[in-house]
This record gives C-alpha cells, structure tokens and sequence, in this order.
C-alpha cells in the first residue's frame, strides 16, 4: 500500500536527506575508504599516496606499544564486559525483589553514566592516589599493612581501569536487564514454583534464556565502550606507567598527533575497523536468516 | 531490543509496581535472612557506587594542610569554598590561570548548536525514511546504522584532512560538524523508530489532502514527536558535554570544552598538585550531565535503551 509512493523519487525528501548522504557516503564510506587507503602508504604528517604495501602493518607487528595495546584491550574488554554483566545482572535480580527504595537505588547505580569518563577516570585516580587516597586513609585508621594502589604499578594499573569501568558503566546494565526481567511473563515464574524448581534454578535455565535480546543489547554496548575507551585512559592513567595501560585508541590518536606517522596509525585503525567489521557482518547474516525463515 | 519494545516494557512495569505484584513468589515476610542479605548486597553496591563521590566533595572543602594529613574520608575540619573558586576563576593549565570559566562557555558554545542541528537532521532524516523512502534510502541508513559501530579512529583523520580543506579544522563550527555527524546514527535511529510506530494512514490522509514532505512534517509529524526529541535532546546534551576526544582534536585551543580543559588542570605536570581545587573543579565539569540526569529521571533511562538499539 504504501508501495505506491515508495517507488516514486521525492526531491524534497532527497533534499531533506542531504545531510544523511553526505555523511553516510562521505563520511562513512569515503572517509573509513580514505583511512585505509593511507594505511598502504608511507603518509606521515600529511597523506602521501607513495604506496608501500604491507610495510606499515609490518612495523605495527612489530611495534611492542601496539602489541600492548592490543594485548591490553582483550584483557580490559574481558575483564571489563563479564564483571559489567555479571555485577549488572545481580544488581537488576536484586532490584526486582520488590524492595523498598527502588527509584533511590535505582538512581544511585545509574549516576555515574551520566557522567564524563573523564570524570571518572579524574575521581577513580585521586581514590587510588598511593600517598594521600584509600591506601593512606586505611592505613591512618590503623591497618598499616594494607596495600591497594594498583595505578603506581604497571602490572596493576589495567585493574584499575577495570574497576572504574565498572563503577561507570554496570548501571546501565542493571538498567536494561532490569527492563528485561519486568518483561517476563509472571505465570512463568508461578509454573516454575509449581513444579518446585529452585529459584536460582529458573533464572539461569528459564528467565536468562527468555532474556536474550536484554543481553545483546548490554553486551553490544559494552562492546562498542570498550573499543572506544579513550577518554578513561587519557584521565586515568595517560596510558602510563610506561605503556602498560595503552590501548589501541590511544595508540592511533598518537601516531597521528604527537608521533605525526599517519600511515601507520592509519594501519593501526584498520586493524580497529576489522573485528568490528567482522562481528557485524556475522550479525547480519545473522538478522538475514532469520528474516528470511520468519518470512519462509 | 528496539526503543519501542522498551518504552512498551514500562507501562507493564508501572502496573505492576501499582497493583504492588512482582514478578516473584508469594509476598515476603517482613523481615527473613534472605531480605537481610539482599539489601545488605544493595546497600554495598550503593556504597561503592556512593563513596568516590563523597570523596570528591569532601576533599573540594578541605585546604592543602588537611588533604596532606591524609583522612580520605574525614570530613572537612573547616570547610572552604576556596577551591570552587579557584577551580572556577584562578585553575591554571599551562601559563593560562583562568580556571574552568572559559571552558564552560566553550562548552555551551559546543552543545547548544550542535544538539539543535543534529536533532533537526536526524528528525527530517528519520521522517523521510519512514514515510518517503526513495531508492537507495535504506542502503543509506544501514551505512549511518555501521557508522554508529565503527571505531572513531577510523573517522578521525579523514574528517581532519576534509575539515581543514574548507578552512574549519581547530574551529568551532568544525567541531560543531563533527558532532552532528557522530550524533547522527543514533538519533536517525531513534527518530525512524518513532514514526514507524505512526500509523500511516495519519500520512496518507495529509497526502490525500494535498500536503507535501515540509507540510506534514511540519505540522504533523514535529508536533507529534515531543517526546522523542526530549529523549534526543537528553542523550546529546550529555553525550556532547562529556565529549572528550572530538574536542581536544577538533575545537581547537580558543574553543577547548570543560572536558578538555578539566584533564589539562588537573593532569598538568607542571608544580604542586592542589587535589582540592582539581576535585572542584570535576565536581563543576560533571554539574550539568547530573543535573539534567536527576531532572529527567526515567527519560534518561529510556534514552540510554534507545541508544542501545542494535540494527
């Protein structure tokens, strides 16, 4: 039915777009386009189109920041993604006790989110500063042998980010899987009962299954984060001690600015782009069949 | 999980809180070990989440002699305003000593025209998508939709090289453009989920009427769409307050947000360390995303879902 129009090519709606199309080509196209075709060349401060193959990804292999960077964020985005689910989903199954206060809690667990990771990242580091935060606080009240500031040390620092990855970001997971679990038909926890299953028993087999399109929506959230996380390493811990705390998003910012060798960063984004890219075409295929069965 | 779906979720959800019927068991005794455990777990997941921020403000009141003392958690023995002064007037980053003021203003300047600009897009976006999709109209919005996953390393140096080929890198209506661009995606998104949920028999009876694509947008569609915008106009106010990276590279130093200018005051190498004045002034930079945060209460939750969407 409305077919009709639909064939039909509307100027003003193609005006009206312009903006659209001109950041969905040029930007997302031609632009992404642009960056992995300076990723072949030996661009430095300015794009050059002298091309020399594979060499920028051979010295990015081989440089140990980028190895780094790359080991670093696996480890943060694992850490950081199966603590946010976890802690979440615990909070929103104690949330959905019925208590009392639940706006109150709500509120306190979800504040952080609105605020800058900088923010965070500038609080969690005076929290953690070794002379004068938590680790001197506890030992003044008189435990002299506690020992917590993992930021001084290059071994630690990463788990420090983590947890102030948490502290920002597990309410929103609370949140949508909160959202998640109220969408669950009552009856099922009544039949449950019935048949006299175990409470934890009916979330982890019946509720969490029913709950799969809640997880996905948390858990590519917590992705996307966790690619971009620039501005908490920035705040926190500048990608420091030494480079222990470096990721990939703060690498390529340096290659382009402070390091001026555009080629390399360039390769360094692509090498962003392709896990991206592959996971999304995975979840295409996806969508694709089952539309394709559902309409089958 | 699309916004409609939660946004579904929740009247259920409001029903249920009122004919006080959870989702489970039988009614709780008042007072059990279980119910002493499940609310001593949300009393320490609130004290974790409550801590780093009595933190901050106790030590924003206290003076330097006291901080060095070193009683994180004391509260201040004689509490100052001092340090929110200094954090607002008398900060220093570099030779600057201008505090976080003029990083404000940037700030508002940043915010204002590019939440305007991006919101009015992505609706028209939105609508013609809807309600007149030409050919290669979806092709286009499932770039925008890959455009909201991408990685904005990608992105970032092109745009630089295209900006500063039209003279508007390092300005402010470059960083502007920039955050319209990367606002976009979610807010097409968020905008074509909300009139697909119009009827379209709404449209087909202005078109039978004779209105074209401005008219019913402008008189139809934009007085329907309150709700929508305020979700919108939540999640870019704070999404582009707390921008960090666009604006240290794309602002350009006269334009640099709060953000920007509060990571330089405070992780300045450069002389003694004044944690009260630094605490101060993160209280400041986060001031307005919570205000607008404990003002619009439910609405943020619905915008944080809405731009959890996936394709």
């Amino acid at each position: 039915m409305q077919k009709s129009w639909r064939r039909r090519f509307h100027l003003p709606a193609v005006i009206g777009t312009i903006p659209m199309i001109l950041v969905a080509v040029g930007v997302f196209v031609i632009g992404i386009g642009f960056s992995v075709l300076w990723s072949f060349t030996s661009s430095k401060l300015f794009p050059t189109y002298d091309f020399v193959g594979l060499a920028q990804y051979r010295r990015l292999w081989a440089d140990s920041r980028w190895l780094v960077s790359v080991n670093n964020i696996w480890f943060f985005g694992l850490m950081s993604i199966t603590c946010n689910m976890v802690f979440g989903y615990l909070l929103a199954v104690f949330m959905d006790q019925r208590i009392r206060q639940e706006d109150l809690f709500r509120s306190i667990f979800l504040y952080p989110f609105a605020m800058s990771l900088i923010v965070t990242g500038l609080v969690w580091q005076w929290v953690l500063d070794p002379n004068l935060g938590l680790q001197a606080a506890l030992r003044n009240l008189g435990w002299s042998s506690f020992s917590f500031a993992p930021l001084v040390d290059a071994d630690t620092a990463l788990y420090a980010l983590v947890v102030a990855g948490i502290w920002q970001g597990s309410g929103v997971t609370m949140a949508i899987l909160l959202a998640g679990l109220r969408g669950v038909d009552e009856e099922i926890w009544k039949a449950a009962r019935v048949d006299g299953i175990p409470t934890w028993r009916t979330h982890m087999s019946i509720v969490a299954p029913m709950m799969k399109g809640a997880f996905a929506t948390a858990f590519v959230l917590q992705c996307v984060g966790v690619v971009r996380v620039y501005d908490l390493v920035i705040a926190m811990t500048g990608g420091g001690p030494g480079i222990s705390t470096s990721m990939p998003a703060v690498y390529v910012i340096q290659l382009i600015t402070v390091r001026q060798n555009v080629g390399q960063g360039m390769a360094a984004a692509t090498m962003m782009l392709l896990p991206v890219l592959v996971v999304l075409a995975f979840g295409g295929i996806l969508l694709w069949r089952r539309n394709r069965e559902a309409s089958a | 999980m699309t916004a409609g779906q939660i946004t579904a979720i929740q009247p259920v959800q409001e029903a249920q809180d009122q004919a006080g019927v959870g989702p489970i068991g039988p009614k709780p005794r008042r007072i059990s070990a279980g119910r002493i455990g499940l609310y001593a777990f949300l009393v320490v997941a609130a004290l974790f989440f409550l801590i780093p921020v009595y933190i901050m403000i106790v030590t924003s009141l206290k003076g330097m002699p006291e901080i060095r003392l070193g009683h994180l958690f004391n509260l201040p023995s004689e509490p100052t305003f001092q340090p929110w002064a200094d954090a607002w007037l008398h900060a220093c980053t570099g030779r600057d000593c201008n505090g976080l003021s003029p990083g404000f203003y940037n700030s508002v300047k940043i915010t204002l025209p590019s939440v305007v600009i991006s919101i009015i897009c992505a609706s028209i976006n939105g609508y013609a998508l809807t309600f007149w999709p030409y050919k290669g109209a979806n092709l286009l919005f499932g770039l925008l939709v890959f455009g909201a996953f991408v990685p904005y390393q990608v992105v970032i140096y092109p745009l630089i090289i295209g900006l500063s080929s039209v003279g508007l890198f390092a300005s402010l209506p470059g960083i502007i453009i920039v955050h319209t661009i990367f606002g976009m995606p979610i807010l097409t998104l968020l905008f074509r989920n909300f009139y697909a949920a119009i009827p379209v028999e709404l449209f087909k009876a202005a078109r039978v009427d004779g209105a074209g694509f401005w008219r019913i947008f402008l008189h139809i569609m934009l007085p329907m769409s309150v709700p929508i915008t305020v979700v919108a106009v939540i999640l870019q106010v704070t999404g582009i307050w707390n921008d960090f990276l666009f604006g240290i590279v794309f602002a350009g130093r006269p334009n640099w947000p709060m953000t920007v200018q509060l990571n330089n005051i405070v992780n300045t190498t450069t002389g003694v360390r004044e944690y009260n004045v630094n605490m101060a002034a993160t209280i400041l930079t986060a001031a307005v995303p919570l205000i607008i945060y404990f003002v619009s209460g439910r609405w943020f939750v619905r915008g944080i879902a809405a731009g959890a969407v996936k394709g």
